[in-house]
């Protein structure tokens, strides 16, 4: 029968692999996006195990403000992307220097 | 035996897709499978009986970002070869770490299986025929009202932050102040003054006293270029001397 551990490990990959595709397009910032996309999905998939297995509602209207905060935080990360292109030419992490931090 | 079959079923599909969209050579594919990872989620959170948040997902993710991020993938002008660079130069250590988060977190699961005992349903607020949906929704008007009303000033935020970011300024229409200009203004460069020869109603004279007007006008006439011309001439030294 399928407990919460199961649910629980395949969160844990999908968060390792995530956390894999930041380290392996780190010339690409859209992948990098997408990553933290997957990253907040796997942590989403914690709270709505969490939430059915323990029947909490509150976990998952957590998950509701989670996916209220992605949608606004990509919207913004795909417009600051937009100026760069448009600035830069290119959407490489490494070109994005111009602070010299 | 179905839930346990369509449990590994998915959770390899969510993997295996997962693991294309950090993969794939092209970033069109990567959103696409990044699409398919989460109406695979989304599958996997209905069999949790978690039916408002799966639709959400889908709604939200695959309908409306999945979409926005096609669409400046297909927009921008990408080199692909030099994204790619780094790759394979990156992959060992980024293996190495995918791994040890892994073995990390799944130690502590294996040592430590989480076993829920108790009285779990001590919390649920409403009774269980009710449907997911009409739980959550009640819970978020209700108690969470004012996150909720929050989270929509975030979304409204989010909005004109993004359309004040990607706002061009080349818009013939639309008024911008120049603050560099409005500085960088004198008392000198608001006024110019122009030589111009006074002009007098001669209608109104003509239908009043047609004899004696042509004297009158001329003489008026003579006045105002006097007047007018030195003015000119000091304003114009003026600008010589700066």
């Amino acid at each position: 029968m399928i407990g919460i551990n199961h649910y629980l490990v395949l969160s844990a990959i999908l968060f390792a692999i995530s956390v894999m595709g930041i380290f392996l397009n780190r010339k690409n910032i859209i992948v990098v996006l997408m990553s933290i996309e997957l990253m907040l999905l796997a942590v989403n998939f914690n709270f709505v195990t969490f939430s059915s297995f323990l029947h909490n509602l509150a976990g998952q209207v957590f998950v509701f403000f989670i996916l209220t905060v992605a949608a606004a935080e990509s919207a913004i990360g795909l417009a600051v992307l937009i100026i760069l292109f448009r600035n830069l030419r290119s959407i490489n992490v490494q070109d994005m220097d111009s602070l010299h931090g | 035996m179905v839930t346990v079959v369509l449990f590994y079923l998915f959770a390899v599909i969510l993997v295996g897709s997962a693991l294309r969209v950090i993969t794939a050579k092209n970033p069109v594919h990567s959103v696409l499978f990044l699409v398919l990872a989460f109406v695979t989620a989304s599958c996997l959170w209905l069999m949790l009986n978690v039916e408002f948040l799966a639709l959400s997902l889908i709604l939200i993710y695959v309908g409306a970002v999945m979409v926005l991020f096609l669409f400046v993938v297909m927009m921008l002008d990408i080199d692909l070869e030099e994204i790619r660079s780094g790759f394979w130069k990156n992959l060992p250590l980024a293996i190495l770490l995918g791994v040890v988060i892994l073995a990390e977190m799944v130690t502590i699961l294996i040592k430590r299986p989480i076993v829920i005992t108790g009285n779990v349903d001590a919390q649920v607020i409403n009774p269980d025929n009710l449907s997911n949906s009409y739980q959550v929704g009640w819970l978020m008007y209700t108690q969470y009202s004012y996150p909720v009303e929050l989270a929509s000033m975030l979304l409204l935020l989010g909005l004109v932050v993004a359309v004040a970011l990607t706002l061009r300024k080349t818009n013939k229409n639309a008024k911008y102040q120049n603050i560099a200009a409005q500085i960088a203004t004198s008392s000198t460069g608001r006024v110019t003054m122009v030589k111009m020869p006074t002009e007098i109603d001669r209608t109104v004279n003509e239908v009043t006293d047609s004899s004696v007007s042509g004297e009158v006008v001329k003489e008026a006439d003579k006045e105002a270029v006097k007047e007018v011309t030195p003015e000119k001439i000091t304003s114009t030294d003026g600008e010589d001397k700066k």
